[in-house]
């Protein structure tokens, strides 16, 4: 039996849920978008729909916030887990229909020298939620293992991630690798992290600069629309 | 007015330090006169710039010279535009843990293993707040994991030799479960930049 307070998911209409499950996963609750998540699918909604007008919106609106200084990391990371929760059941949904078309590979990794990946791996979170395929490459990684990856995967778009001001150069480095190379010319590169800026993506020649892990996602689907 | 000598605008994380060393150089508050930034804008690091642009408006005209205590601490040279704008200068480095080590010792220490955590005396006095509380470990445990999977060692680069400081710190490693490393590094290059500012009158 419920109390006056309790809000059962099962008596939301279609819009109420998805709106509540917004409101769940900026509040971290991870319980609560997974019942979200199965009921909208007993519903009959599609795992893209679910994804992306629930999960995916929902982690923008934190990522917004996150911005302006209303939300920081460990919310940050909260919302990221609740999101997780309720892609989990979409996930295998995803794979087994191939409801979406793929909009390809997304090789991200953490630059040689540093050892921080949250902001890559919400980054990588919000790029599965936008169809991306994602190469996750870890943390640390010098040149050649972009290039490794790179050559395994053929990528439609090559990310980095720094969190040190010492460690960001790095990226300069191999964009400079990858256009002595030639493949600058057809491999998109984002560069992002929290001591960045569009100054210094432009300084290293990248093709583009995510400020935060949902922008990223969506300026990586406009660049996969600009090469198609 | 007659102008005083030397501002040093510091981060709060340095306050102890630079007092001490004020005292060491035989300076009254008078000939170095010390304002302090909350250490907790280092989880915005974007912030610090701003924040040391709006003293340096209100209080540049009033000293002879002026040192800010900071390194470049990850605003990625947004606080050396505000030094250059208002004939300021700063501590050496990126960051004090470079600035107290010294560069040989702190490339020393990051290359034998990456995964290295600093803490400074300030960092051991006020862990709990700004470590534990601060990357919300309190509220959210689980996250640990999230935060320091990738780290080994917690390095407690000590100013001082403080047996509760260093109990402190070592306690903080077990806590964050990495293995405790203890190097006694003094005050590193924070002198130097002190003498060299007061010298400028």
């Amino acid at each position: 039996m419920a109390n006056g307070d309790e809000i059962i998911l099962e008596d939301l209409s279609d819009d109420d849920l998805v709106e509540q499950m917004k409101d769940d996963l900026y509040d971290g609750m991870a319980d609560e978008v997974h019942e979200g998540t199965q009921i909208l699918l007993k519903r009959g909604w599609s795992a893209n729909d679910i994804l992306a007008n629930a999960l995916v919106e929902g982690m923008r609106i934190v990522g917004v916030d996150f911005r302006d200084g209303i939300l920081f990391v460990p919310e940050v990371l909260q919302c990221a887990g609740a999101m997780k929760s309720g892609m989990g059941l979409l996930r295998p949904i995803l794979a087994a229909t191939d409801s979406k078309a793929s909009l390809g590979k997304f090789v991200i990794g953490t630059v040689k020298g540093d050892i921080h990946d949250i902001g890559k791996n919400l980054v990588g979170m919000m790029l599965e939620g936008a169809g991306f395929e994602v190469i996750d490459l870890g943390i640390n990684n010098p040149v050649e293992n972009y290039l490794r990856a790179i050559d395994e995967h053929n990528p439609a778009v090559l990310g980095m991630s720094a969190l040190l001001t010492t460690t960001m150069p790095y990226m300069g480095v191999v964009i400079e690798e990858l256009d002595k190379r030639g493949i600058l010319k057809t491999l998109p590169v984002m560069v992002g992290g929290a001591p960045l800026n569009q100054e210094f993506a432009d300084a290293v020649n990248a093709t583009r600069y995510g400020r935060d892990a949902a922008v990223s996602a969506e300026l990586a689907r406009a660049l996969v629309g600009m090469n198609h | 007015m007659t102008k005083k000598r030397c501002l040093v605008l510091a981060c709060g994380a340095l306050a102890r330090e630079v007092i001490a060393l004020r005292e060491q150089l035989g300076l009254s508050e008078a000939d170095m006169v010390l304002q302090c930034l909350p250490a907790i804008l280092h989880n915005r690091p974007a912030l610090i710039a701003p924040r040391v642009e709006a003293v340096l408006k209100e209080r540049r005209h009033e000293f002879e010279t002026v040192l800010v205590g900071y390194g470049d601490c990850g605003t990625a040279g947004a606080l050396d535009v505000v030094l250059a704008k208002y004939d300021a200068t700063r501590l050496p480095h990126q960051h004090c843990y470079e600035f107290f080590a010294g560069t040989p010792k702190f490339e020393a220490i990051v290359d034998a293993e990456l995964g290295s955590f600093f803490l400074t005396d300030f960092l051991a006095r006020h862990f709990e707040r700004l470590v534990w509380q601060g990357l919300g470990l309190d509220r959210f445990p689980h996250l640990l994991d999230a935060y320091f999977s990738h780290y080994k060692d917690l390095v407690y680069l000590a100013q001082t030799d403080n047996p509760d400081l260093t109990a402190r710190a070592e306690a903080a490693a077990k806590r964050l479960g990495l293995n405790f490393v203890h190097t006694h590094v003094g005050y590193g290059d924070l002198p130097a930049a002190l003498a060299k500012a007061a010298a400028h009158v």
